[in-house]
Formats: structure tokens, sequence, C-alpha cells
């Protein structure tokens, strides 16, 4: 048992290395006693050791602690992307308004990196404990990120109403995973599979009922519909930062324990005939999927289509990504995994982007209503056009990163035979195409309200970081082979293939 | 009578119930709270009586171990963040402290 212990440690180094990391800015906050870029550059120096040491594990296969947690191309793949987007938002931190001017001094720094750690344990986690347990270490550090400026009345409001419904949805969860337990008499993924596939399901509820009641648990951190009512109001009241976090990291750990969980336990035997695959008879968990993805893109993007403020409108429009991006996993075929993985690399420039220039906007404006961006394209140009980009790549505009990701998800729906499915998809496409453009609508053919044309000042840093999201959201869109190898080198998971 | 599994799961079943019913009627914060404590404790009643009368072990029991330390966290947390909304609203009912609206 020790000895397992010992050797499963050589494989989670790079979850060790963010345990480090967050212990010492811990202490390095208590030494410096004031708002510091320190702090913040050893925490992306930690995630930095730690995407490292996940670089190292490419192309390894592990068990860890007793069939608790795996290394294997698919994790390594997210630690890639989560650990990514983690020092995009660290960056974020250093630029916002909204974290520097709280009370706070540096614990969004800890806070961040605890919630890493949490989504990196999602993405690898193969046991429906271990799952259950990473999926609440991300989301109790982000009811505290949530309302994080805790003097502001709607922050504080968000983290309410984001503990009530993270709560709830998990403990429904757990409950959903103690039924499985006691029908399949396991708690790991690939056991229960192997169990699933022996015995007879046509007509047994308890099965399904459990697919949906867990499934309210993961729909919930990628707020897909109905799971969603959370979305909107947190994404507005938390500070713009938190917001991206929520939107990008937090998402991309849902999808990948939601990915693993579908594949891997409900697989007959965790097969796989020609890149397609099989579903144990009984189990309708594609239908469920199709059914959450249609009504996430139509509600998210129609209900986007009204709103006012940026931020709300920028929350609707990730309920709809999270749509487009389970279309994927109706597919049920390897081709349908690889465009969800295109896709998460995509979202990850295109959303971040886009919160980083609302971040900046909302720096100089204070406010984040469509109202208040009138005019602002004369203002401030540079930044207005890099949202312009973004906005572009979101609707999934040609030349983008995000025309590759829906491009990619719509010939995987054609090609096995769902097509009505990618004409939904691309309807939706060109409905949210409306609102995004709308934002630019705003910037450019609108005079400012007080016709002033006073151009606003932003430091080079922070044109810097618009860069570092802006190239990779149109390089990708034209040369997207590196993106397409690495989809289809990751989605070997254990289990399949 | 003998005391059997189904006697649990019926036990777990109406908590749940009782806990999702908590959460949709009350609009105090800390009764919504006591809800999900209310479901958390159902999974844990279904995760020992499965270990118990399925001869699982005792993974159920240490299952149920975790699940009632992250209750005791998340209650933590969610008290501190009720707090937070007090000091804001100065009050606890979910509904009046509702700003943000579609």
């Amino acid at each position: 048992m020790l000895e397992q212990i010992i050797n499963s440690l050589n494989g989670f180094l790079p979850e060790t290395a963010l345990i480090v990391s967050m212990l010492v800015t811990i202490i390095l906050d208590l030494i410096i006693r004031k708002k510091s870029v320190v702090v913040t550059a050893v925490g992306i120096a930690g995630l930095l050791v730690s995407m490292y040491f996940a670089y190292l594990q490419i192309g390894a296969k592990a068990i860890l602690f007793s069939g608790m947690v795996v290394v294997d191309p698919f994790s390594v793949f997210f630690k890639m992307i989560l650990g990514l987007s983690t020092i995009f938002v660290l960056l974020f931190t250093t630029v916002s308004k909204e974290i520097q001017d709280s009370t706070h001094k540096n614990e969004h720094v800890y806070l961040m990196i605890a919630m890493a750690l949490g989504a990196f344990l999602m993405a690898s986690s193969v046991n429906m404990l271990m799952m259950y347990l990473s999926l609440e270490t991300v989301s109790l550090t982000s009811y505290v990120l949530a309302g994080y400026t805790k003097r502001v009345k709607r922050s504080s409001e968000s983290a309410m109403k984001y503990i009530i419904y993270g709560a709830a949805s998990s403990g429904i969860m757990i409950y959903a995973m103690s039924l499985l337990y006691g029908f399949t008499g396991t708690m790991n993924i690939y056991e229960t599979s192997i169990f699933l596939s022996k015995v007879n399901l046509t007509g047994n509820p308890l099965i399904v009922i459990s697919i949906i009641m867990i499934l309210a648990g993961f729909g919930y951190k990628i707020s897909s519909v109905p799971f969603h009512f959370w979305t909107p109001d947190v994404y507005e009241g938390a500070p713009i930062p938190v917001t991206a976090f929520l939107a990008v990291t937090s998402s991309a750990a849902g999808f990948s324990v939601l990915i693993r969980f579908i594949t891997n336990s409900f697989l007959a035997g965790a097969l796989v005939q020609n890149g397609n695959f099989v579903v144990i008879p009984g189990v309708n968990w594609k239908e469920i999927i199709i059914v959450l993805s249609v009504a996430s893109m139509i509600l998210g993007n129609f209900v986007a289509v009204w709103q006012t403020s940026v931020k709300r409108m920028l929350a609707y429009s990730s309920i709809a990504q999270g749509g487009y991006i389970l279309l994927g996993l109706s597919v049920a075929n390897q081709q349908g995994l690889a465009a969800m993985l295109i896709y998460l690399m995509a979202y990850l420039f295109m959303n971040l982007g886009a919160f980083y220039v609302l971040i900046l906007i909302a720096n100089k404006l204070d406010t984040d209503e469509l109202i208040g961006m009138k005019g602002l394209g004369y203002k401030a140009p540079a930044v207005c056009v890099g949202m312009g980009i973004f906005m572009f790549a979101l609707s999934g505009v040609p030349t983008t990163a995000g025309f590759v990701g829906k491009f990619y998800l719509f010939t995987a729906l054609i090609e096995s035979k769902l097509v009505w499915l990618a004409v939904v998809g691309l309807m939706n496409s060109v409905v949210s195409l409306f609102f995004y453009i709308k934002v630019l609508k705003y910037m450019f053919l609108m005079k400012p309200e007080d016709g002033s044309t006073q151009k606003l000042q932003f430091g080079a840093g922070a044109y810097v970081i618009m860069l570092l999201l802006a190239v990779p959201t149109m390089f990708f869109g034209i040369y997207f082979t590196p993106l397409v190898r690495i989809a289809e080198y990751s989605i070997s998971m254990f289990g399949f293939r | 009578m003998e005391i059997g599994l189904t006697h649990y799961l019926v036990l777990g079943a109406v908590l749940f119930g009782l806990g999702l019913f908590a959460m949709i009627s009350r609009r105090n914060a800390i009764l919504v709270l006591m809800g999900i404590e209310l479901i958390l404790n159902a999974a844990n009643i279904n995760l020992v009586a499965f270990a118990r009368y399925n001869g699982l072990g005792v993974d159920g029991q240490v299952i149920s171990i975790f699940v009632i330390i992250l209750a005791v966290a998340e209650a933590a947390i969610a008290l501190g963040i009720v707090l937070n909304l007090y000091n804001n609203f100065a009050t606890v009912d979910i509904d009046e402290a509702n700003t943000m609206k579609d």
C-alpha cells in the first residue's frame, strides 16, 4: 500500500507543484502584507512549473493511488488547457481595477491556484468519489472568488446564489452516485462499465434517473440548460477576472470530467469499434445529451439577444457555447470527441480575450453596459478592434479559431448522419452573430454620447496580454493543423482505445 | 420485523425529498442550506446501507466520511457568504437580496 502511494507520487508531480506553489504564495502573502505583483508572479511561475511536469507526462499512461487518478493523454491535454487559462486569469487580475481596489491583499492568487488544483484532479479522476471531491474543490474556491469584492452588493449576492445552486446540484449528484454505487457495487468508472454491460438494463428506470441526476452535477459546472440558472447572475455579479475564470477554466474542467465519466462508464465494456462508441443497451445517455445541447444553444443564443449588459450577454453566450461543445459528445465517436477538444482550445483564447477586453473597458468606464460603449471605437480603437476579433471568433466567422472549432463539430455531426443537429447548430450560429456584432455596432457605428473624442490610455502591458490572446485566435484560424493533431492524439483515454 | 436495506433506502429517499422540498419552498438562506445538508445526509445513509447489506466492505462508510467532511466545509463557506450577504443587504432572504434581473 505504502509502496504504491510512493510510486504514485511520481505521476502526481503537476499537482504537487500546484500544492507547493499554493503554500508558497500563502506564506509570501503573509510576509509581504500588501498588494504585490510578486505574489502573482510566483503563482504564475508555479503554474508554469506544473505545466512543465504535465508536458513531461505526454505519452505516459499510469493508474495512481489505487485507481483514483490516472495519467493519460486526455488528462495531460486538459492540464495544459486549465494551466494556461489560470495563468491568463492571473495576468488579468494584475490589470483589473476591481481586484486591485478590493479590500483583500493577494488572496485571489492562491484561491485560483487551489481551483486549478481541483480542476487538474477533475481532468484525471476515474473514481466517482474523486470526481465528486475534485468538483467540490473547484466549487468551494469559486464560491469564495465570486464574492471576492465583498463590499460590492451584487458580488455578495452572486456568491450567495452560486453556493445555493452549486451545493444543491452537487448534493443531487452524490445522491445519484450513491444509488449507482449500490446498484453496481463500485465507485470506479471502469468497473461500473464492466458491471453495466453484463446485466440486462432495458426498462430499468434506475439507471436513467441516476444519469440525469449525475448530469445535474456536471451540467451545473458546464452551465448547461436546465442547470444554468446561476450562470447569468453569478457572471454578472462576480469580478470580471473571476467570471472569465468560471467561464473558461471551471467549464473546461467540467467538460473533462463529463466526457470521461460518460465515455468510460456507459460504453459496453468501454469498447470502441471503428472509432464509434458501443452504447450499453438501456442506457440512453446520447438522447439526454442531445436534448441538453440543443436546449443550451437555443436558450443561450436567444436570451443573449435581449441583454443590455455585455457581461450578462457573455454569460448567456457561454451557455450557448457549452451547447455547441456538447454536440461533439452526442455524436458518440472519436471524431466528435476530437472536435470537442479542438473547440475547447479555440474557446480558451477567444472567450478569455472577450472578457479581457471587457476588463480593460470596465476599468475606464466603470460600467459593463452596452449603452456606455457608444462610440468607444473612436476613443480606444486598438482595444475595440481586439474586441471585434474575439466577437467574430465567438460567432464562428472564417479565418478565426472559432470557425475551425465549429467546422470540425458540424463535420462530425454530418458524417454520423445527424444532419438536423448540424442545421440547428448552424442556425444558432447565425442568431449569435446578431448579438456579437451588436457590441461592435455600438462601438464603431454610434457617436459618443458626450461628443468627446478624448483618447483612452492603456499601458503597454495591457496591449501585450491582449496580443497574447488575439494572435492565437487569428493564427489557429488559418493554420489549424497542430490543433487537430493535438486533439486527435489527446482523445485516447484509459479504458477505451 | 427485521430492519433491512429497503427501510434505509426509503429513509434516504424521504430525507432527499424533504431536502429538495426545503430548498424549493424556503426563502431564508439558512433554511435552504439546511435542505442541502439533508440531501447530503440522504446520500450518506444510502452509502452506508449499501455497504452494510450488499457486502461491499468499508468502501461505503469511507465515502460517507468524505461526504460529511465536505458538508462541513461547504457549511462553513456558506455561512460566511450568508453573513456577508447580511452585511450588504440587512436580510438573509434570497428573494429580497435580488438586484440582478433579466
